[in-house]
């Protein structure tokens, strides 16, 4: 459904992604994982159209992002920090993106009642919490019932209750056939929601199969150590990369 | 756009920036208003305070609005729609609210104590001073990541405009005293969008009399139809310019 050929991301003199190619299809969800600055966050936004790629091509559903913007009504994203204008209220905030998506006629108000937004459509956004943002920011991410799911730390400020409804319906959604497209640092939560590791070191894909490969070549049975010793290989940048790249 | 472009008013509007700048417009206008009777007086010193505070509010207002706003712009660029109407609706509700500042500001004393042809050529020359500072202020914006950088940036186009520039002017027809510069000078006032209101604006009172030739000079240029239309083109080309650089940029920005 998403495929990323040959891109090419330079900031400056940093190079943050080099020579990039994935595929992600519908129906599976992907962990995208690698240590703070190995790109992942620049990855989505290359595909979302907010950072642009020196070079290669992205294609959504089969046709070049380039120049687009109506491939991304099929895209809903959860951002890692969800900022608001200050003035608007909850309720101003989720007309205004249903205003944006006139093609959309139903939506999926499920997480705004599970979180209890929908008590709180009168509140200014500059007045919720941290936490309140991020449920905000999944309700929407979840509004549209997009086919593409891309969630940038998800649970991070959630409450525990709040991330074990966000994950319920992460699963729910996974279960309905979308792509969902997840980065997070919480190892046991990545392993619950998806079926397939992407790990990226240094701008490059240094493994990208599924969860149960992974275990089998690490040779670890349990997943937060089978990371771990996939880090530590990163780290080493020993020979065992070539085998593993599957790509 | 249009949808685009009313929420990003509602935010501003909602902000209490508007509503305090166009407080304080009123407040200077009326404070004029009560000094003189004269109404080529009252526009000579609203013109003189809008020369440089409107220019200046502007560049620094555009500047933190655009950072303030750029988690909702991220947003915005996240949503199926294009970068282009994210950027206009962006630009063009600062220049909106703060055309309207002037306008209110200025022009509801001026419906309480009259009005002349100069009064409105003033209103004229404060809106256009605002959407062209405010344009400077989002090329600067969109040309660095840095707030503080932007607003320095958005700074020094406002003291070169407003003084720098003056000061070069002034020592070129000093240095050059001997030969006519008339041509030269007008050619180097069209290049500076605040001398250009301002001699648009002398040139509608009658005190062009004390400039001595150059003054005479730019009297014919000024009254004539061709002069008119070659000055409001000219204004309307500063307006235009450094909003669409601006979007050019902005559309390949990384965010």
């Amino acid at each position: 459904m998403i495929s990323v050929q040959q891109i090419h991301k330079k900031f400056g003199k940093l190079e943050v992604l080099n020579n990039f190619n994935l595929e992600f299809n519908a129906g599976k969800s992907y962990a995208l994982m690698g240590p703070n600055g190995s790109g992942k966050t620049t990855l989505i936004k290359i595909i979302l159209g907010m950072v642009l790629p020196n070079s290669g091509e992205v294609y959504v559903q089969g046709k070049s992002i380039k120049g687009s913007f109506s491939y991304r009504s099929n895209i809903g994203y959860m951002p890692q920090i969800g900022r608001y204008p200050d003035n608007i209220k909850i309720g101003q905030l989720f007309s205004m993106m249903q205003d944006m998506r006139p093609e959309v006629k139903n939506y999926d108000l499920e997480l705004i009642e599970a979180f209890g937004l929908d008590k709180m459509m009168d509140k200014p956004m500059h007045t919720l919490s941290g936490g309140t943002r991020q449920k905000v920011s999944a309700s929407l991410a979840f509004m549209f019932g997009a086919d593409i799911l891309i969630l940038d730390e998800p649970t991070a400020g959630l409450d525990p209750m709040a991330a074990e409804t966000l994950k319920n319906k992460i699963k729910k959604e996974k279960d309905a056939g979308k792509l969902i497209l997840i980065t997070s640092h919480i190892l046991s939560e990545l392993e619950e929601l998806t079926d397939h590791a992407i790990y990226i070191h240094e701008g490059e894909i240094f493994f990208n199969d599924t969860i149960s490969s992974l275990k089998e070549i690490t040779g670890e049975s349990n997943f937060s150590p089978a990371i771990a010793k996939l880090m530590e290989w990163s780290l080493k940048k020993n020979t065992k990369k070539t085998e593993l790249t599957h790509v | 756009m249009f949808k685009l472009l009313k929420y990003s008013l509602y935010d501003i509007v909602k902000s209490r920036f508007a509503l305090l700048y166009t407080l304080f417009m009123v407040l200077v206008a009326i404070s004029i208003y009560q000094v003189s009777e004269d109404m080529s007086k009252v526009s000579l010193s609203l013109l003189n305070i809008m020369l440089m505070i409107v220019p200046l509010i502007s560049a620094i207002f555009a500047t933190t609005h655009f950072f303030n706003n750029l988690e909702f712009t991220e947003l915005m660029l996240a949503q199926p729609v294009k970068r282009r109407d994210v950027f206009l609706s962006q630009i063009l509700a600062v220049m909106f609210v703060l055309s309207m500042a002037i306008l209110i500001g200025f022009g509801a004393p001026m419906l309480l104590w009259g009005a002349d042809i100069t009064v409105l050529t003033l209103l004229g020359i404060g809106i256009s001073l605002s959407i062209i500072f405010a344009g400077l202020a989002f090329l600067a914006s969109v040309l660095t990541r840095d707030k503080a950088k932007a607003i320095g940036i958005s700074l020094s186009f406002w003291i070169y405009f407003s003084l720098i520039y003056d000061g070069f002017v002034l020592y070129l027809i000093y240095s050059l005293a001997d030969y006519p510069l008339e041509k030269t000078t007008l050619s180097l006032v069209f290049l500076n969008p605040v001398d250009l209101g301002r001699v648009i604006m002398l040139m509608q009172l009658d005190i062009s009399a004390l400039m001595g030739y150059t003054g005479a000079f730019f009297q014919q240029f000024f009254g004539s139809a061709k002069g008119i239309l070659l000055s409001s083109s000219m204004m309307f080309i500063w307006m235009l310019w450094p909003m669409g650089l601006a979007m050019r940029v902005f559309k390949k920005k990384d965010f």
